[in-house]
């Protein structure tokens, strides 16, 4: 491996340069722009950007194209004639076999579900890690604990008691119900993810205004809460793309005339009935993918930031 | 809890009132919804429910029809095979992408937000995309041959014997950019002494990276190999959405079958039974894992 520690040389500082070069020629090594180890390095990350972006670029293209050119043509050309009729198409008047209004009805029943299940599950995790982060009480930990062991739990595992449950308080099937699943499933990550805020907060703060006299309520809101805004924005990017994506719950929660936008987008794709339109499916699959695509764009550094609060443990 | 401190100390119960009262959603969630829930569908899982749970306990009947049932034995095997391959590879891929994106590169930024987009992309979507780009008619098999190469083939989603690695391509697509975060993050928190050091003994790069920085993101990798394992028996949209489990039956995974026996085929007992196999299987994965992890913070 003769090139590998010419790799290495070139990206050690000078300082590691110069225990092994004490002979020959001294001072910094030069950097070239087109060194063996730049070709390489880039070369690689370049080939596997393009994997990554490939699917992306796939989907623009089809979706663009009519059912002519599709038929022809090979899937990654460019498109001849660019043509926004598969998007109209996909949006207003797609069939899924249950009807035939498009895409629009389950991107505003994905809205409807989206909104209050993105704010009660914030409201309601925000609260129980703040109790669990400055008020604790005799078991909150053991409690904490079900919580995040339940994060692992399969959903399959609980979907029946669930689906049970909310027949009996009779919401099963309406969008109460489906906030309220939504709100339990987030409630492992999200809690997790506020009582590690909240505990990194100084101490100090919280014990002074117990000395001031404000209570529970009155530290949440007035303290707590406007030194949280950034985790809030984390966990709302988070369970925007979380919902906004989620299938099964859809499937099971609701019905038909109210499912999410994942679901009929599966719907229209994989129906069995009528000609394949590939332009049309893969519009309809990028409208889906916009939101949490646009969500993931705009927020950035942000997003990985709160994927990676979910994944390692605190 | 009267105690018999005379100045009328306030009851236990009634300490911290207000947090007990914030706190009875994650209560109810936690002891109602998970554990309940839990020992709920377990408990039925030795019954003979139908279209509607019941309890009357036929022992482990429920659990040597779902072995003998050739679709499940045929999910288990997807589901190892996805499993397996989708673990090498996704710590493979990230952790070289996150090695090489660790090398001071120009534009790092854009890079890493073309691995991890897929991440935000639903399973649905990455199903259905891949779905397209593996149509043996249009997609990558056709664009081969239309280069030259005309006995190519490559048409996994319509060959039972390969199904399931069309669908490990869209999973890793989706996936590896997760990740390669976790990695990067691993190794931006290695000592900058330890490469210094490496570097003076004359160690190359490649054998610091094995020998030395590997063992050394041990924990990182055992979480991520968590998060994984945890995340692949769950898989179920990316399935539906690729191949609806097809051919046949050759890329069916058991998060499907619990799914289809419980809302589809009316046979609850069955859904109770293989859940409760997957909540097994999640749990062989966690116990050693949660042991290692906090028996080993209590030594240390």
């Amino acid at each position: 491996m003769a090139n590998s520690s010419a790799l290495q040389s070139a990206t050690s500082g000078p300082d590691a340069l110069s225990g092994r070069l004490g002979s020959g020629p001294s001072g910094r090594k030069p950097r070239r722009m087109l060194s063996r180890r730049n070709i390489i390095l880039y070369g690689l990350l370049g080939l596997a950007a393009l994997y990554y972006l490939l699917p992306l670029y796939v989907m623009i293209v089809t979706s663009m194209k009519g059912m002519p050119e599709i038929r022809l043509g090979n899937i990654f050309s460019p498109p001849v004639e660019i043509t926004f009729e598969p998007w109209a198409k996909a949006w207003s008047s797609a069939c899924t076999g249950l009807n035939c209004d498009g895409l629009s009805r389950g991107f505003w029943n994905s809205v409807r579900i989206l909104v209050p299940s993105v704010a009660v599950s914030i409201a309601v995790a925000s609260v129980s890690g703040y109790a669990l982060a400055n008020w604790r009480f005799k078991g909150s930990n053991v409690f904490f604990s079900i919580l995040i062991v339940g994060a692992f739990i399969p959903y399959q595992v609980m979907i029946y008691p669930i689906v049970i449950l909310l027949r009996e308080l009779g919401i099963y099937g309406t969008l109460t119900g489906l906030v309220i699943v939504h709100t339990i499933f987030g409630m492992p990550i999200l809690t997790l993810l506020f009582r590690n805020y909240f505990t990194s907060l100084p101490e100090e703060l919280f014990k002074a205004a117990r000395i001031d006299g404000a209570g529970f309520w009155q530290i949440y809101f007035r303290i707590m809460l406007p030194m949280a805004l950034p985790i809030f924005v984390v966990a709302m990017i988070l369970q925007v793309t979380g919902i906004w994506n989620d299938f099964l719950f859809g499937v099971v929660f609701t019905r038909p005339d109210s499912y999410p936008m994942t679901v009929q987008l599966n719907n229209i794709v994989n129906s069995v009935q009528g000609v394949k339109e590939y332009n049309v499916n893969m519009a309809a699959t990028l409208l889906t993918g916009a939101v949490p695509l646009i969500v993931y764009f705009v927020s950035g550094r942000l997003f990985v930031r709160g994927i990676a609060a979910g994944a390692v443990k605190g | 809890m009267r105690s018999h401190v005379p100045a009328g100390r306030p009851s236990q119960l009634f300490r911290n009132l207000n947090s007990k009262i914030a706190s009875i959603p994650m209560i109810l969630i936690a002891v109602g919804v998970f554990l309940g829930g839990t020992i709920w569908t377990v408990l039925y899982s030795f019954t003979r429910s139908g279209l509607l749970p019941r309890l009357s306990f036929v022992g482990l009947d429920q659990y040597e029809r779902l072995w003998a049932a050739p679709r499940w034995i045929i999910s288990i095997q997807n589901l190892a095979i996805y499993g397996i391959l989708s673990l090498i590879f996704s710590l493979a891929i990230g952790f070289l992408l996150a090695a090489l994106m660790d090398q001071k590169i120009r534009f790092e930024n854009t890079f890493r937000t073309i691995f991890l987009y897929p991440f935000a992309l639903s399973f649905i979507v990455t199903g259905l995309v891949w779905q397209w780009i593996l149509n043996p008619e249009y997609g990558v098999q056709s664009v081969v041959r239309s280069l030259g190469w005309t006995t190519f083939e490559f048409d996994p989603l319509y060959n039972p014997e390969i199904v399931i690695y069309g669908v490990l391509i869209a999973g890793l697509w989706q996936g590896t950019g997760l990740v390669m975060c976790l990695m990067l993050a691993g190794l931006r928190g290695i000592d900058e002494d330890i490469w210094k050091a490496s570097r003076v003994d004359g160690i190359p790069m490649w054998r610091t990276y094995i020998f030395i920085v590997i063992p050394m993101m041990r924990p990182v990798f055992i979480t991520t190999l968590v998060i994984i394992a945890s995340g692949i028996v769950k898989v179920y949209d990316l399935v539906v959405a690729q191949t609806s489990g097809g051919p046949g039956i050759a890329s069916e995974v058991p998060a499907k079958y619990v799914y289809d026996y419980m809302f589809q085929a009316q046979n609850l007992g069955q859904g109770f039974a293989a859940s409760t196999m997957m909540l097994l299987t999640v749990a062989i994965i966690i116990i050693p894992w949660a042991y290692l992890e906090f028996g080993g913070r209590k030594r240390g």
